[in-house]
C-alpha cells in the first residue's frame, strides 16, 4: 500500500469566493485511517479553516456524509487504503443537490422541513393511559417496519437521487421511507393523515425508481422499496375507495 | 430592501429587517438536544402548552451522542423483579455514593418513561406474545434491560426527535453554539450563542435554562465518546458559579478499539473471547480473577468486573507486557478460536464495527483493545428535580450529577436516567418559568460584551503561536496520566501544574479561520476552553478525595473511607478564577453502606437485604 | 442597510456580514451521462420505447394475418429489410434488459412474507425467471415444430 495519498478537497468560503475551487493536500495512509481521519489531520496540522461536520466516527450519527470520488459516502466508513491501493487521488466534495454553506458543509433546513411533512410520529385515534401497559406488537409485526426505522438521516440518499436534484420540491427518499415506517407500524393509526403528502406528485409519485438511494444507503434502509410499496398500497386504496368509500388498508 | 436580496442569501431566523436582529426570548431553554434535552422539552410542552420552549443545540438533535448507545435501558418490567432490587443493584454498584432518595425516584419512574417511549413509537424488542422483552446486563441481578436490537440509543433518540416535531411550542435552534450563560441578579436569564451558519452572536433569553449537553469524554485521549462531548454544559455551569459534583468519577470500559475508541461490547467476552498480553498470555489470571478455562465462567477472568479488568491493563502496562502501537499500548482480544460461524451469528455487530470502521477482521486477526473512557458519573450538581443551586439553571442527563450513579455506573442505567431526569427537569423548569419574573435588560449588554470578547480573543487576534490540536493533545495526555485509572498525589499535583500551563498557552492560540460562516475552528477553540476547565475540576476533585471508591482508585489511599468520604465532592470556581473543593453528605435512606463484592457473597447479601426490607 | 458592493471583477464575492450566500450548483441537462448508474437507469426507462416497438410490430403482424396470404407475405418482406432487422435486434436487447431489470426490482416493491419473515429477493424473483424460461421454451416449440 502507498504510504501517502493526495486529497483534492472542494473549498468555498462565501466571504472570499464566488464559487468553490479545489485544493490539494497530501496525507499519510495508515491501515485504519478513513477519509475523515485525513480531514482531521489536515485541519489539525495544515489548515485549520477546512470546515466539515463529524461527530461519532462510527456511522450512527449521520453527520459526515460527503461525495468521495463522485459517490455519496460516510467519510467515517471510507478507508484511505482502498483508494491508495489503486493509486487514485481522492476527491472530496460536499453532498450533491444541497446548497453549500462552506467547504464541505451543506444546508439541511429543506431536508428537515420535508422530514416533518411526512408526519413521522405515531398517530393514534385513542391514547389509553400508561397504566394499561405497552401496545402489544409481535416480533413479526416489528419485523415489517424495522428496516425502514434504521435511517440515520445522513442524506446520502438525497445526494444520490436525480429527482431530488431536478425537482427541489420532491419530498425525497428518507422522508418517504420514514413515513412508510410509521404507516407499517402496527401501533400507528394515522396513515390517512399522511396520504396528502405521500400520494402526491411531489411525494411517492415523483419517484421514478432509479434505485440509487437504496444503493448508497449505509444502513440498508431500502427507501426505494419503501416508496414502491407505498405506491402499490396507495393505488389499491384508491381503487377500493370506489367500492368502499370509507374503507382503507394502508 | 429585502426584495433586492437574492433568495440564496441566508437570512437569520430572528431578522426583523435586513440588518436588525432581535434577541429572542423563551420560557424554557434547553442547551443540548439529545435524549435528556428532547425529553425535557416534551415534558415542559406537556405541562404547559402556552410556554415557549427553545432547544439550542450545536448539532442537529439526531446527531447527539445518545444515538450511539447500544446496550439497553433498565426498567423493572417483569413480575419476578422489584424496584428495591433495581435500587439495590444501582446503589451497591455505585459503591454507596448514590443518593438513595434519587435512586428510589429513578427506579420508580424508569419503567414509566420507557413505556411512554414505547407509546411514542420506540421499536423495543418483543417477546413472542407481544410484550416488551428484557435481557440480562452486567451488574443487574435480574433481567430488566429493555432493548431495541443493538441500537437502543439510536431508536430512543430518533423516537424522541420525531415526537418533538409534533409540538409547536418547541422551537429548535439547530447548530447554535452556546458560549456563555447569562446571569443577572443571582439568576440565569438565558444564554449567548453563536449561530454557526452566519457567525452572528446573539443572546437567547429565557426564564429558565436546562443544560443537557452530555459528558466530557473528549477530555481524555481514548474514549468512546463522539467529538461533540467536550463537557460544554459542565464548563458553562462551572464558570457561572454552579458546583460540579463528583467529577473524579470516570467510567472506563475495558475493551475499546485504541484508535477510534469504538466499544467492543462485553458480549464478545461473554461468548468466549480471551484477553492476551503481548506474549499471548491470558494475563487476567494474575490478578485474582480466577483461572483460565476454555469456556467463559461468569464473573471470572474475562467476565470479571469492568474496573478490575481496566486496572489489570494498567498493571500489565507497568510491567511492560502490553503491545506498543502507533496509537498507544494495547492488549488483544482473541476471538479467532470461536470460528466464523459463531461470530457471524452471535457477534455480527462486533465484526461489522471492527471491519467497517477500523479495517480489522476479528475472525482472522487479534483485536487490539485498551480501556477507554466511556461515561462521566459526575457533573453539574442537581437535586431530584434537576435544579442546580443557581436559580433558573437546571441540568439533566450525563451532564448532571443527581447522583444516582454514585462512584460507578451500572450498564443500561444511563438511558433511563436521561428520560427520568430530563422529564423531571423539564417539568420543574416549566413550573419555575410559569411564575412571573422581572425582566432584565442588563443581560443584553452581556451579549455585546461576549461578541467583543470572541472577536478580540480569537477572530481578530494576531500573533498567536499555538495550534488548537497541540494543546488539546497535551491536555488529553496529562489528564490520562494524572487522573486515569490509577491516581496518586504526585501525579495529580503534577497534573494541576501542567494544566495551568496549558491554560496560559490557550490564551496564545492562533486561528487559521477568521471568517464568520460556519467557523468550526472557533468552535473547537471554545470547546478546548471548556475542556480545560472541566479537566481542572476533575484533577482537583481527584486530588482532594483521599480514598478509593468505585471508579476513583488512589494507589496511596487504597481503602474506602466511609467516615470521611461518604460524601459528594463539589468543585467550585471562585470569582477570582481559583477553585475550591467542598463536600456534602450522601443521602442514605434504606440501604446502609456495605461491601461491594462479587460472586457468591453478593448473592447472599442481596437476598438478605431484600428480606430485611420486606419483613 | 449596509451597502452591498457590486462586484467589479468576477473574483470579488458579494458578501454581506452574517448573510452568507449559499452556493447552489445547477444540475446539468446531461446529468445522466456522467455516471454509469444513472446511464443504466435512463437506458432502462428508454427500453419502454422498444417494448412499444415490439407491440406495434405484433399489432402489424396480427393485422397482416387478418389481411390474408398476400398481406402476410408483404409483411414478411418488410421484416427482412436490413434496417428493420437492426431495429429488431436492438429492440430485442432492450426487451431482455427491460425484463431482467423488472424482475430484479419487483421483489423490493412487493415483499413476500412467509412464516413471519420476509423472503430474500432472489427467491421472489426466481419464479418470474422460471416462468419466462418455460413460456419461451413452449412458444419456441410451437413455432419451430
Amino acid at each position: 500500500m502507498a504510504d501517502k495519498i493526495v486529497l483534492e478537497i472542494a473549498r468555498y468560503s462565501p466571504e472570499q469566493d464566488n464559487e468553490p475551487h479545489f485544493e490539494s493536500y497530501e496525507v499519510p495512509v495508515y491501515k485504519e485511517w478513513v477519509v475523515l481521519d485525513a480531514l482531521n489531520h489536515i485541519k489539525d496540522t495544515v489548515d485549520g479553516s477546512l470546515t466539515y461536520r463529524w461527530s461519532c466516527r462510527m456511522g450512527i450519527c449521520g453527520s459526515c456524509g460527503m461525495m468521495v470520488n463522485g459517490e455519496p459516502k460516510l467519510t467515517c466508513a471510507t478507508f484511505l487504503s482502498s483508494y491508495a491501493d489503486n493509486g487514485k487521488k481522492i476527491r472530496v466534495e460536499p453532498l450533491r443537490y444541497f446548497p453549500v454553506v462552506r467547504d464541505l458543509v451543506t444546508e439541511l433546513s429543506d431536508f428537515l422541513v420535508k422530514l416533518k411533512k411526512a408526519k413521522p410520529w405515531l398517530i393514534r385515534k385513542d391514547e389509553p393511559p400508561l397504566s394499561q401497559g405497552e401496545f402489544l406488537q409481535t416480533p413479526e409485526q416489528l419485523d415489517r417496519y424495522k428496516q425502514f426505522s434504521m435511517c440515520i438521516n445522513c442524506t446520502l440518499c438525497y445526494a444520490a437521487c436525480p429527482v431530488v436534484g431536478l425537482d427541489p420540491i420532491f419530498v425525497g427518499p428518507a422522508a418517504l421511507a420514514l413515513a412508510q415506517r410509521y404507516n407499517m407500524d402496527s401501533r400507528d393509526q394515522g396513515s390517512a393523515e399522511r396520504t396528502a403528502v405521500l400520494a402526491h406528485p411531489d411525494g411517492v409519485w415523483g419517484c421514478t425508481f432509479v434505485g440509487e438511494c437504496t444503493r448508497v444507503c449505509p444502513k440498508h434502509v431500502d427507501p426505494a422499496g419503501a416508496i414502491q410499496q407505498y405506491k402499490i398500497a396507495s393505488v389499491i386504496d384508491w381503487l377500493k375507495s370506489f367500492v368502499m368509500p370509507k374503507g382503507q388498508t394502508t | 430592501m429585502r426584495a433586492q436580496i437574492k433568495s440564496q442569501h441566508y437570512i437569520p431566523r430572528t431578522a426583523v429587517g435586513w440588518g436588525t436582529v432581535e434577541a429572542s426570548s423563551h420560557d424554557v431553554l434547553l442547551v443540548g438536544g439529545g435524549g435528556a434535552g428532547l425529553r425535557a422539552a416534551i415534558a415542559a410542552a406537556e405541562i404547559n402548552p402556552k410556554l415557549s420552549i427553545a432547544v439550542v443545540s450545536k448539532v442537529y438533535p439526531m446527531r447527539s451522542h445518545t444515538v450511539s448507545a447500544e446496550g439497553g435501558a433498565a426498567g423493572v418490567a417483569k413480575p419476578d423483579d422489584s424496584l428495591d432490587e433495581h435500587a439495590y443493584d444501582t446503589i451497591s454498584g455505585g459503591d454507596w455514593l448514590s443518593d438513595q432518595d434519587a435512586v428510589e425516584a429513578f427506579v420508580r419512574e424508569a419503567p414509566q418513561e420507557l413505556l411512554q417511549l414505547e407509546r411514542w413509537g420506540c421499536p423495543w424488542n418483543r417477546e413472542p406474545d407481544g410484550h416488551i422483552a428484557v435481557r440480562a446486563f452486567g451488574g443487574m441481578k435480574k433481567k430488566r434491560t429493555w432493548f431495541a436490537a443493538d441500537k437502543t440509543g439510536f431508536h430512543m433518540l430518533h423516537t424522541l426527535f420525531q415526537t418533538t416535531l409534533k409540538y409547536d411550542p418547541i422551537t429548535r435552534y439547530d447548530e447554535w453554539f452556546v458560549t456563555k450563560l447569562l446571569v443577572d441578579d443571582g439568576r440565569v436569564q438565558g444564554v449567548v450563542a453563536i449561530e454557526l451558519m452566519s457567525g452572528r452572536i446573539q443572546a437567547v433569553l429565557a426564564k429558565s435554562v436546562i443544560l443537557c449537553t452530555g459528558g466530557c469524554g473528549r477530555v481524555f485521549p481514548f474514549t468512546t465518546n463522539a467529538n461533540i462531548k467536550s463537557g460544554d454544559g459542565m464548563a458553562l455551569a462551572y464558570r457561572a458559579g454552579a458546583p460540579l459534583k463528583d467529577m473524579e468519577f470516570l467510567q472506563y470500559h475495558p475493551t475499546g478499539l485504541p484508535f477510534t475508541g469504538i466499544l467492543i461490547t462485553e458480549a464478545a467476552r461473554a461468548e468466549g473471547g480471551y484477553m492476551l498480553n503481548k506474549d499471548g498470555y491470558r494475563y487476567l489470571q494474575d490478578y485474582n480473577l480466577g483461572t483460565p478455562e476454555s469456556k467463559p465462567v461468569l464473573r471470572s477472568m474475562e467476565l470479571g468486573p469492568r474496573d478490575r479488568l481496566s486496572q489489570a491493563f494498567v498493571h500489565e502496562h507497568r510491567k511492560g507486557r502490553t503491545t506498543p502501537t502507533p496509537h498507544g499500548p494495547v492488549v488483544h482480544l482473541d476471538l479467532r478460536h470461536l470460528g466464523e460461524k459463531l461470530i457471524n451469528t452471535r457477534l455480527p455487530f462486533v465484526r461489522e464495527l471492527c471491519q467497517k470502521y477500523q479495517n480489522i477482521d476479528p475472525v482472522r486477526e487479534l483485536i487490539p483493545v485498551r480501556p477507554v473512557v466511556h461515561y462521566m458519573m459526575g457533573g453539574v450538581s442537581t437535586d431530584l428535580d434537576g435544579a442546580t443551586p443557581l436559580r433558573g439553571l437546571f441540568a439533566a442527563g450525563e451532564v448532571a450529577c443527581v447522583s444516582i450513579n454514585g462512584a460507578n455506573r451500572l450498564g443500561s442505567n444511563s438511558l433511563p436516567e436521561c428520560l427520568v431526569f430530563g422529564a423531571r427537569a423539564g417539568r420543574a423548569a416549566a413550573e419555575y418559568a410559569s411564575q412571573p419574573k422581572p425582566a432584565s435588560t442588563a443581560v443584553l449588554a452581556q451579549a455585546d460584551d461576549e461578541q467583543r470578547r470572541l472577536n478580540s480573543e480569537f477572530l481578530n487576534k494576531t500573533g498567536g503561536r499555538e495550534r488548537i490540536a497541540t494543546i488539546r493533545t497535551e491536555m488529553q495526555a496529562i489528564v490520562e496520566t494524572s487522573a486515569g485509572i490509577y491516581r496518586d498525589e504526585a501525579s495529580l499535583v503534577e497534573g494541576v501544574g501542567k494544566l495551568q500551563q496549558l491554560q496560559q498557552r490557550y490564551r496564545d492560540i492562533n486561528l487559521d479561520d477568521r471568517s464568520h460562516t460556519f467557523n468550526t475552528e472557533l468552535e473547537s477553540a471554545l470547546e478546548l476552553g471548556y475542556m480545560l476547565d472541566v479537566a481542572e475540576s476533575i484533577i482537583k476533585s481527584a486530588l482532594h478525595r483521599t480514598e478509593s471508591r468505585g471508579a476513583h482508585q488512589r494507589t496511596d489511599f487504597p481503602a474506602r473511607d466511609d467516615s470521611s468520604f461518604l460524601a459528594h465532592s463539589l468543585a467550585y470556581r471562585n470569582p477570582d478564577g481559583s477553585s475550591r473543593v467542598e463536600y456534602s453528605p450522601v443521602k442514605i435512606t434504606r440501604w446502609p453502606p456495605g461491601e461491594r463484592v462479587y460472586g457468591q457473597q453478593t448473592q447472599q447479601q442481596s437476598q438478605s437485604k431484600t428480606t430485611e426490607q420486606v419483613g | 442597510m449596509p451597502a452591498v458592493k457590486q462586484p467589479t471583477m468576477k473574483s470579488a464575492p458579494q458578501y454581506t456580514e452574517f448573510h452568507p450566500r449559499w452556493y447552489r450548483p445547477r444540475v446539468s441537462v446531461y446529468w445522466w451521462m456522467g455516471e454509469w448508474h444513472y446511464l443504466k437507469f435512463i437506458l432502462r426507462e428508454l427500453s419502454s420505447v422498444f417494448v412499444a416497438v415490439f407491440v406495434v410490430e405484433t399489432l402489424m403482424l396480427i393485422s397482416a394475418l387478418r389481411g390474408g396470404p398476400e398481406a402476410y407475405a408483404h409483411f414478411q418482406q418488410s421484416m427482412r429489410n436490413p434496417l428493420v432487422v437492426v431495429l429488431n435486434l436492438v429492440s430485442f436487447f432492450f426487451i431482455v434488459f427491460h425484463t431482467i431489470t423488472w424482475f430484479n426490482l419487483a421483489p423490493s416493491a412487493m415483499p413476500v412474507r412467509l412464516g413471519g419473515r420476509r423472503l430474500p429477493d432472489v427467491l421472489v424473483a426466481a419464479p418470474s425467471y422460471v416462468a419466462w424460461l418455460v413460456i419461451s421454451v413452449f412458444i419456441g416449440w410451437l413455432v419451430l415444430r
